[in-house]
């Protein structure tokens, strides 16, 4: 799988991309938040938007609307962005990690191990003391337990090698999948195996504000560690004996790649299942556009998987409305044709192969 | 800045891979290491640049040991070019270059790039700037990675196997661009004749162990070579420049 070499490029310039893609994220908030099935105009509901953002006073029939905007619909939205730039974000640095451009964050088998967790909850009323947070907690605590093990397998004398982290992670996946599935099959409620259905093809149809800190907080200082080990990812990339020639530590640096990328990836499972694409695709959009080099590809990433996954949910929750398709849905059909076009168009390394 | 190998010793399985080296790279010297493949060439190699901890032994430099120091600080001393590669990143020139500047603190963007632009300049590589890495011939390829290691602006170098893959007119190239650098070079080289022409120092690694330590001219006997080799060696002179080249045919016995 030998990427196409390029001849020569010109790259995009990494400020004025930032900014518009920010200036874009903005928008986008703005329109996940105004559009929607509740039958409430957009106008109206911008005007309840920027009442709440300026401390201005609603009367009292807009109370129900203002309700929808802002415990509804804004959370939701906000989550849907720190989430897609979680998953950006952990994509470049797993396959950093791995050294495989075909790696998401999914690939160690953190996922599977959390809907394991999701689902004991969903189908199997566990952790019923802990109310509204036994989904998120459960989920995180089976992704923490999946990370152990899948580290705990995947070790060996030279530390965490990419082949057999890639290995394990996938092996024990299809175990955790295993276990999802029988616990899906032998559910007695129709209902609780499609909310398992749900789960696992991600959603973001529970968000609360609750949940926004922690996700926020997680992604943000996940984000910021990877960014500043930019350089050293690029080192990493070209090799272990690159690296260690540049004094950087491989192992070392793959151990804690591993806690940072299963961290994040755990918690942002927990709160909205698990949405596949977003992890894979952006890093390779965001590398056909400024190059391979992690200072620029970590700036570009977040933002764009925030942009994208707030479309995502927003088609999800339109499309059928009032029905909601899993956005793991959406992130597929929308973004498979896409990425193959790119691809085909040969702007991408891999179109050689 | 000199380099020390202090018995240097690897273990794997059992088996001892490389056995008690010593050896010195005397400031500004280029240093071979020549011997046959599975000889424990790379594996010591390898433990010069950090990239394996000798079960026994220390590699020194200037008396410190590298091992114990921070790694960044051996890296802003001593430069390596690994024999690996990996295809799965398209970085431009300029990003693998700007690599070399990984290890420094103290720097900004500006003396990067200055720095950056002198090692592409002096290693002919300039032009390639925003090329992909991964389009370039292997030659050009291994230019890069010597500005790499130039950027990274080191005392010593330790190159594995640097003319692998590369045409004859490339690795006289390469080898001599090493030589201009003027730093304390210790290569594996695998064609013997390029060995003696461009070290000043040769050792002889056979089965993880030095056999055998000098001058080109003192080391490359056909006795030796016979025996570690297992070809039989014939001297002679180069008609024009005088040098002592090697012709080589199979050993009687190994027929």
């Amino acid at each position: 799988m030998r990427p196409r070499p390029t001849t020569s490029r010109s790259r995009v310039p990494l400020t004025p991309l930032a900014a518009a893609l920010a200036l874009l994220l903005g928008a986008s908030l703005v329109c996940g938040v105004t559009l929607g099935a509740a039958g409430l105009g957009q106008a109206e509901a911008l005007r309840l938007l920027w009442a709440g953002l300026t401390g201005g006073t609603v009367a009292a029939p807009d109370a129900a609307a203002y309700t929808i905007v802002w415990e509804i619909r804004l959370p939701r939205v906000v989550l849907g962005a720190v989430v897609g730039a979680g998953l950006a974000s952990v994509g470049v640095a797993v396959q950093a990690m791995v050294r495989n451009a075909l790696a998401d964050p999914f690939v160690l088998g953190i996922s599977s191990g959390a809907a394991v967790g999701a689902n004991a909850v969903i189908l199997l009323g566990a952790f019923a003391g802990l109310g509204v947070w036994a989904l998120s907690v459960s989920a995180f605590g089976s992704a923490l337990a999946a990370m152990a093990l899948v580290y705990a397998v995947a070790r060996s004398p030279r530390g965490l090698t990419p082949l057999r982290l890639v290995l394990t992670g996938t092996a024990l996946a299809y175990g955790f999948e295993a276990v999802t599935t029988v616990m899906v099959f032998g559910a007695a409620r129709g209902e609780a195996a499609r909310s398992a259905m749900m789960w696992l093809l991600g959603s973001l149809g529970g968000a609360t504000w609750a949940q926004v800190p922690i996700a926020a907080v997680t992604v943000v200082a996940g984000w910021a560690w990877l960014r500043r080990r930019a350089e050293a990812l690029n080192a990493l990339a070209m090799g272990d004996e690159t690296s260690a020639a540049l004094g950087v530590r491989p192992a070392r640096l793959r151990r804690e790649l591993f806690l940072v990328t299963a961290a994040v990836t755990g918690t942002v499972v927990a709160v909205s299942g698990a949405i596949g694409f977003v992890g894979l695709m952006v890093p390779h959009l965001v590398r056909m556009t400024v190059g391979a080099d992690h200072r620029r590809v970590l700036v570009l990433a977040p933002v764009a998987g925030a942009v994208l996954l707030v479309w995502a949910d927003l088609l999800s929750r339109l499309l059928l409305a009032p029905a909601e398709l899993p956005v793991g849905v959406i992130t597929a059909v929308v973004g498979v044709p896409v990425f193959l076009l790119l691809m085909r168009r040969g702007a991408h390394p891999l179109a050689g192969s | 800045m000199r380099l020390d190998l202090d018995g240097v010793t690897v273990e794997a399985a059992g088996d001892r891979l490389v056995d008690d080296v010593r050896l010195t790279v005397p400031d500004g010297a280029f240093v071979g290491l020549v011997g046959p493949n599975g000889s424990g060439k790379s594996t010591l190699l390898r433990c010069v640049y950090r990239a394996l901890r000798p079960d026994a032994g220390a590699v020194l430099l200037d008396g410190d040991h590298v091992h114990t120091m921070p790694p960044r600080a051996v890296a802003r001393v001593l430069a390596a070019l690994p024999q690996e590669s990996s295809a799965e990143f398209d970085f431009t020139v300029t990003e693998v270059v700007a690599m070399g500047r990984l290890p420094h603190r103290d720097r900004t963007a500006r003396s990067d790039r200055e720095i950056c632009a002198r090692a592409m300049t002096a290693t002919g590589v300039a032009h390639l700037a925003d090329r992909g890495f991964l389009s370039l011939s292997g030659g050009e390829k291994q230019r890069v990675l010597i500005a790499r290691a130039l950027a990274q602006q080191p005392k010593v170098l330790v190159l594995d196997e640097p003319t692998n893959h590369l045409d004859i007119a490339h690795q006289l190239e390469v080898l001599s661009l090493v030589r201009a650098s003027g730093l304390g070079v210790l290569a594996a080289l695998h064609d013997l004749n390029l060995a003696a022409a461009h070290c000043d120092l040769l050792h002889v690694i056979a089965g993880g162990r030095i056999v055998a330590t000098g001058t080109p001219h003192d080391v490359l006997r056909p006795e030796l070579l016979a025996e570690v080799f297992g070809v039989h060696a014939h001297p002679v002179r180069h008609p024009v420049t005088g040098a002592v080249q090697l012709l080589f045919d199979l050993l009687p016995t190994a027929l």
